[in-house]
C-alpha cells in the first residue's frame, strides 16, 4: 500500500517515467509534473470538460482519472494534437469564427470536437450540440463553437467528396 | 478540490483483489472506472484511505453468451456496452440506454459494475437491470452469489452487496421474439442526470400488451417498479383510456422526494408523461400514438 506510485507511459508520443502521488489526477500530472499547461483544470469533478484529453485513443475527463492508474497508457493532449497537425483545420475554424472567447474551455472543446468528427463525420447541428453538452463554455459562446465544428465537418466532407 | 491523501494498489487477479481489500481495511474502496468515485473524492465526501484498482482484473472483463443470457463483465465500459454486437442483437435496450448516460468522455471510462454498485437513483443502468430481470453475479473471497436485480437495490445508494463482495458480471436474459423494450428520460441538457426516466418492456400481442413492466428512475430511492400502473395496462389494448387509467394508477406507485430539479408533483407529472410516451413507443399502434 503506497501513497507514491511509479508509472511509465507515453505522453504525446514521448516516453515518460515519474513517481506520482496516488491521489494526483491526470490533469495535475500533465500540468504540474510535465509542464503541459494546455489541458485546463476547471471544476475538477467531471462536469465541465475543460480537462478533456485522450487515453489510449479515447477522450476522457482528465480530472476523473488517476495518474497512478495509467502505467503503460498512451496519453495525448492538446499540445500533441496541435503539434501533429491532426486538428489544424478545426483550430483554424475556431479562429475564423472567433469560437474562443476567454479560451479556457477551448482545449477541451477541441478534443471533444475532434472525437465527435471521428465518430460521426457528418453530424447535424443538434448532434454537435448534444455532443459538446459535456463541455462548458462560461462565455456561452456556443453558437460560434457549433459553427466552427459544422464548418470543419463540411470542409472535410467536401474534400472527401472531390 | 483535490482528493484526500490516498494509498493506491493495483490488483492483478480476483484473488489478489480480495487479499488486498482485506489487508486495506474496511474503509478501502475498489477503483473501477472512477467516474463517480473520483468526483466524490474531490468533494472530500469520502476518505477511503486506500484505493484498490481492479481495472486490470481479467476475470471482470468481456461480454459473452451464457445459456439464454448475455453475460456482461463488470468492467465493461458504457462505450463498450453501446458498441457490442451481442448486446445490440440480444439486449437492444442496453444499446438504446447507453447514449443517455452522461457524455462520451465519461462513457469511455465508466463501467456497468460501478454504475450498479453505486446505485444512483437517477442512473439508467440500474433501472434497465431491474426491468429486464437481470441477475447480478456477485463474488467474494468465499465464492459466487447470484442476486436478482429486483432484490439488489435496497435503498438510496444501497445494494445487497455484503462487505468485501463485488460485482463480477451482470447477466441479462436475451430478448424474446415479440418482446419490446424502451427507455425514455427527461433531462435539462443532453448528458445530465434525468429529472425522471422510465424503462419499459412488454410482449406486444395482437392489440394488447402482455406482461408489461415499467421501472422508473430519478423519482425515488432507486429503480421504482410501477406495479399498479403495470396491472392497469396488463392484457389491455394500449388505448388512450388504458393509458389514462395507468397514469392514475401510477400515482400510488410513486413517492418522489424533492431534488434539485423540482418537487414531488413535478416528478409525478413527468412520470405520467413518460408513461404515456413509453406505452405508445412499445405498442406502436396508431390509436395509442394519437393519444
Amino acid at each position: 500500500m503506497s501513497t507514491e506510485i511509479d508509472i511509465s507511459l507515453t505522453v504525446n508520443g514521448e516516453r515518460v517515467a515519474r513517481r506520482v502521488e496516488a491521489r494526483r489526477h491526470l490533469v495535475d500530472f500533465l500540468r504540474l509534473d510535465l509542464g503541459l499547461m494546455g489541458s485546463h483544470a476547471g471544476c475538477e469533478h467531471g462536469v465541465c470538460g475543460a480537462c478533456t484529453v485522450r487515453v489510449d485513443g479515447k477522450i476522457v475527463r482528465g480530472c476523473l482519472v488517476l495518474a497512478a492508474a495509467l502505467d503503460g497508457a498512451r496519453v495525448e493532449t492538446i499540445e500533441g494534437v496541435s503539434d501533429s497537425g491532426e486538428i489544424r483545420d478545426l483550430q483554424d475554424a475556431f479562429i475564423a469564427r472567433n469560437a474562443a472567447q476567454c479560451g479556457y474551455c477551448t482545449p477541451g472543446m477541441l478534443m471533444a470536437a475532434a472525437a465527435l468528427l471521428e465518430e460521426s463525420p457528418r453530424p447535424s447541428r443538434a448532434e454537435i450540440r448534444a455532443y459538446i453538452a459535456g463541455n462548458y463554455c462560461r462565455c456561452t459562446g456556443y453558437h460560434a463553437i457549433v459553427d466552427a465544428i459544422a464548418a470543419t465537418a463540411a470542409t472535410r466532407n467536401g474534400k472527401a467528396g472531390s | 478540490m483535490k482528493a484526500p491523501p490516498l494509498a493506491y494498489v493495483r490488483a492483478t487477479s480476483l484473488a489478489d483483489a480480495f487479499r488486498l481489500w482485506r489487508e486495506a481495511g474496511p474503509d478501502a474502496r475498489l477503483l473501477a472506472g472512477g467516474q463517480t468515485l473520483l468526483a466524490t473524492l474531490a468533494f472530500r465526501l469520502s476518505d477511503p484511505g486506500t484505493l484498490i484498482d481492479i481495472t486490470r482484473v481479467a476475470e471482470l472483463r468481456g461480454i459473452s453468451t451464457a445459456g439464454g443470457a448475455i453475460r456482461v463483465g463488470a468492467l465493461t465500459t458504457h462505450a463498450e456496452l453501446g458498441a457490442d454486437e451481442l448486446v445490440a442483437r440480444h439486449v437492444p435496450l442496453l444499446a438504446e440506454a447507453v447514449p443517455l448516460i452522461a457524455h462520451a468522455a465519461i462513457r469511455n471510462r465508466g463501467t456497468i459494475g460501478g454504475s450498479l454498485a453505486y446505485a444512483d437513483p437517477a442512473a439508467e443502468l440500474p433501472a434497465c437491470a431491474v426491468c429486464l430481470d437481470a441477475t447480478i453475479v456477485a463474488r467474494s473471497a468465499t465464492g459466487e452469489r447470484r442476486i436478482p436485480a429486483g432484490d439488489f437495490f435496497t435503498g438510496l445508494y444501497a445494494t445487497a452487496l455484503a462487505e468485501h463482495e463485488l460485482i463480477a458480471a451482470v447477466e441479462f436474459p436475451a430478448a424474446q421474439t415479440g418482446e419490446h423494450a424502451a427507455i425514455l428520460e427527461l433531462a435539462r441538457r443532453s448528458g445530465d442526470y434525468a429529472m425522471a426516466g422510465v424503462v419499459a418492456k412488454a410482449r406486444v400481442a395482437i392489440a394488447a400488451l402482455a406482461e408489461p413492466k415499467l421501472v422508473f428512475f430519478g423519482v425515488g430511492d432507486g429503480p421504482v417498479v410501477a406495479r399498479r400502473a403495470m396491472a392497469a395496462l396488463a392484457g389491455k389494448p394500449p388505448t388512450a383510456e388504458a393509458i389514462v387509467a395507468a397514469q392514475a394508477a401510477l400515482d400510488d406507485d410513486l413517492n418522489p422526494a424533492s431534488d434539485q430539479h423540482g418537487g414531488p408533483e413535478m416528478k409525478r407529472q413527468l412520470a405520467r408523461v413518460l408513461l404515456g410516451r413509453v406505452v405508445r413507443r412499445l405498442s406502436g399502434t396508431e390509436e395509442a400514438r394519437a393519444a
